[in-house]
């Protein structure tokens, strides 16, 4: 019994981990354009894709295509914010709803179309596969390697934003967009480039989550729940709240599937509604 | 108060294209009597984004889940009809207090949010549902779907696998829901829905009760839903857990932002379209359908705002 509590809070830090590398981006990005972008686990796919087709097809090993999926998540969003999102941040929500839901659409289909709907792998290398028992439980090796990358991101992000002027800029934008603009801070290009790190950190985590959940087509459409979830728990523009939320929900996931497992995603889908009504702004949301 | 009542009169009469247009309807029964199957399809489609378009079109509240109402019209026609009665007025009668009942029990948290709250609570709540009928499935038939539902005759036309009695049938209940739908749209009522729509916190300043107004425009919508899912029980005598999908309440919200929002014939217009599109490519596979619909939306929302009845409504300026 305990050793199985202790896998689960295990796993389900690791998937939290996974989740928080999904989701970040878009908790920074809503919170300072209010850019209702549901095409993010797309930029996702794209990254996890791009490991995928390094793998299999040029043979690079595993841990060397991370930054490469990063760089085409980043790539990738960078690309439709230039051209089709940035028309719309003055659109309603429904629009912007519509435009990226557009953008899921076609973005499954597409990787359907390029390689065909089956489960892709890509194989991590021999010593990240293994398990590693400690005080009597297995562990295995891979979501370890997740827990310790996803923290080091963690800690890379906040520092980033706590401690460099490009950091205070993002900070003043999420705040007061208006005030921040007034202080002559250019707002649109601290936003692209954030949307463009967040871009990449989806990629990334698009990347790392093939090993653990697979990667097919529909990878944007089924995660997108859980990364709204995420942001919607946590709060718009909070990473601490983001990561919070990331890990309460990945812990809370696996001890569903693991203890009340005939209960499917039902528990999930009630947990966000019932949090949502209580306080819609999230839990550690300001606004 | 007499310019107001002209103002109301003046919008009620009907004008000479919309009665071409409903005759236009009644086409399909002579021109092409081999798809009168995929005409009552059609006029199911059109009838569910109609009531989308009461809520988001006039009222503005933006649904991503607008198939739970449909969802659970379907099923409690189905299920009257599985266990009980067959005769598909009275499954349209109980799918509609149903769907009723639902709308208005969910209109109480829907109209408290707005913006992002608002989308991602009705695509939780509609994701829900699907997941309990899912796991229900000794009721729903779970991923099977339910089987053996018996609908009966309709003033003793069977319904046939031709569908002219599925046809006429389900135009008859559209033109019933529109006709409603059209009244409300144009009682002041329906003026002040677009005042909330317009501007949320001036309405309440100038004493209309907003939530109560957006809750009964919800429960209405919530029961035409319903109605338009016993239309499709009716008609294919069976219910697939797909009635409850994501997917049904993003292609209804296609439907609806292709015709044209706001406008009551945009969601039968966009309902035509895009059901006789999908028909005619219904040989490529539907995971690559998906793709031209994602183009599509991409398309509309950045070239042309108010769909189809939009654009084609900058060419024909209103008679003033």
């Amino acid at each position: 019994m305990l050793s199985s509590l202790a896998t689960v809070l295990f796993d389900g830090f690791a998937y939290g981990m996974l989740l928080f590398l999904l989701s970040v981006g878009l908790s920074v990005t809503l919170g300072m354009m209010n850019f209702v972008n549901l095409a993010h686990c797309s930029f996702a796919m794209v990254g996890g894709y791009a490991t995928v087709t390094l793998v299999n097809s040029f043979g690079w090993p595993f841990l060397a295509t991370l930054p490469m999926a990063f760089l085409a998540g980043g790539f990738i969003s960078i690309l439709l914010e230039r051209t089709l999102y940035r028309h719309l941040y003055r659109s309603s929500d429904l629009d912007q709803c519509l435009l990226t839901i557009g953008i899921v659409f076609v973005s499954v289909a597409a990787f359907a179309w390029l390689y065909t709907s089956e489960q892709q792998s890509a194989r991590p290398p021999e010593w990240l596969r293994g398990r590693i028992e400690l005080f009597g439980v297995n562990f295995a090796t891979y979501r370890l390697f997740l827990i310790v990358f996803g923290l080091a991101v963690t800690a890379m992000l906040v520092l980033l934003l706590e401690r460099t002027r490009f950091g205070a800029k993002v900070r003043a934008a999420v705040d007061n967009q208006r005030m921040a603009r007034g202080l002559g801070i250019d707002v649109d290009r601290a936003f692209m480039l954030t949307f463009a790190l967040g871009g990449g950190l989806a990629g990334l985590g698009g990347a790392l989550a093939i090993e653990v959940v697979g990667l097919d087509p529909t990878f944007a459409l089924a995660y997108l729940v859980y990364v709204l979830i995420v942001v919607a728990v946590g709060g718009l523009g909070s990473i601490g709240g983001s990561f919070a939320a990331a890990v309460v929900l990945g812990i809370s996931d696996m001890a569903g599937k693991y203890y009340f497992p005939w209960l499917g995603a039902f528990l999930i889908y009630l947990v966000m509604v019932a949090l949502l009504m209580w306080r819609p702004a999230g839990l550690f949301g300001k606004r | 108060m007499e310019s107001a009542n002209r103002h109301f009169s003046e919008k009620v009469r009907w004008r000479w294209l919309e009665v071409a247009f409903w005759l236009c309807t009644l086409l399909p029964f002579v021109v092409t009597p081999s798809y009168l199957s995929l005409a009552s399809q059609i006029a199911i489609t059109a009838l569910f984004a109609l009531s989308l378009d009461l809520i988001l079109g006039y009222a503005g509240i933006v649904s991503l889940g607008h198939a739970a109402f449909f969802g659970v019209g379907a099923y409690s026609a189905g299920l009257l009809a599985k266990h009980y009665w067959g005769e598909p007025l009275a499954g349209l009668v109980v799918a509609a207090v149903a769907a009723g009942i639902a709308g208005y029990a969910m209109s109480h948290i829907v109209v408290r949010f707005r913006h992002l709250a608002l989308i991602m609570l009705t695509l939780g709540l509609g994701l829900l549902l699907h997941e309990a009928a899912n796991s229900a499935s000794g009721l729903t038939g779970g991923a099977d779907g339910l089987q053996g539902v018996r609908v009966g005759t309709l003033f003793g036309f069977k319904f046939d696998m031709f569908g002219r009695t599925a046809y006429a049938y389900s135009l008859a209940v559209l033109f019933v829901c529109f006709l409603v739908s059209r009244r409300i749209i144009h009682s002041p009522f329906g003026l002040a829905l677009r005042g909330i729509r317009e501007n949320a916190t001036r309405m309440p300043a100038i004493g209309a009760p907003s939530r109560a107004h957006l809750r009964k425009a919800y429960t209405i919508a919530a029961v035409i839903a319903g109605i338009a899912g016993a239309l499709l029980t009716h008609t294919t005598s069976t219910v697939s857990l797909e009635v409850l999908s994501f997917q049904r309440s993003a292609d209804v919200l296609v439907i609806l932002i292709l015709g044209g929002a706001g406008r009551l014939y945009g969601g039968i217009i966009g309902a035509v379209i895009y059901m006789v599109a999908r028909d005619q490519f219904s040989g490529i596979n539907p995971q690559f359908w998906y793709f031209w619909i994602g183009l599509l939306l991409v398309m509309v929302v950045m070239f042309l705002p108010n769909g189809i009845l939009g654009g084609l409504s900058r060419f024909f300026p209103p008679k003033t």
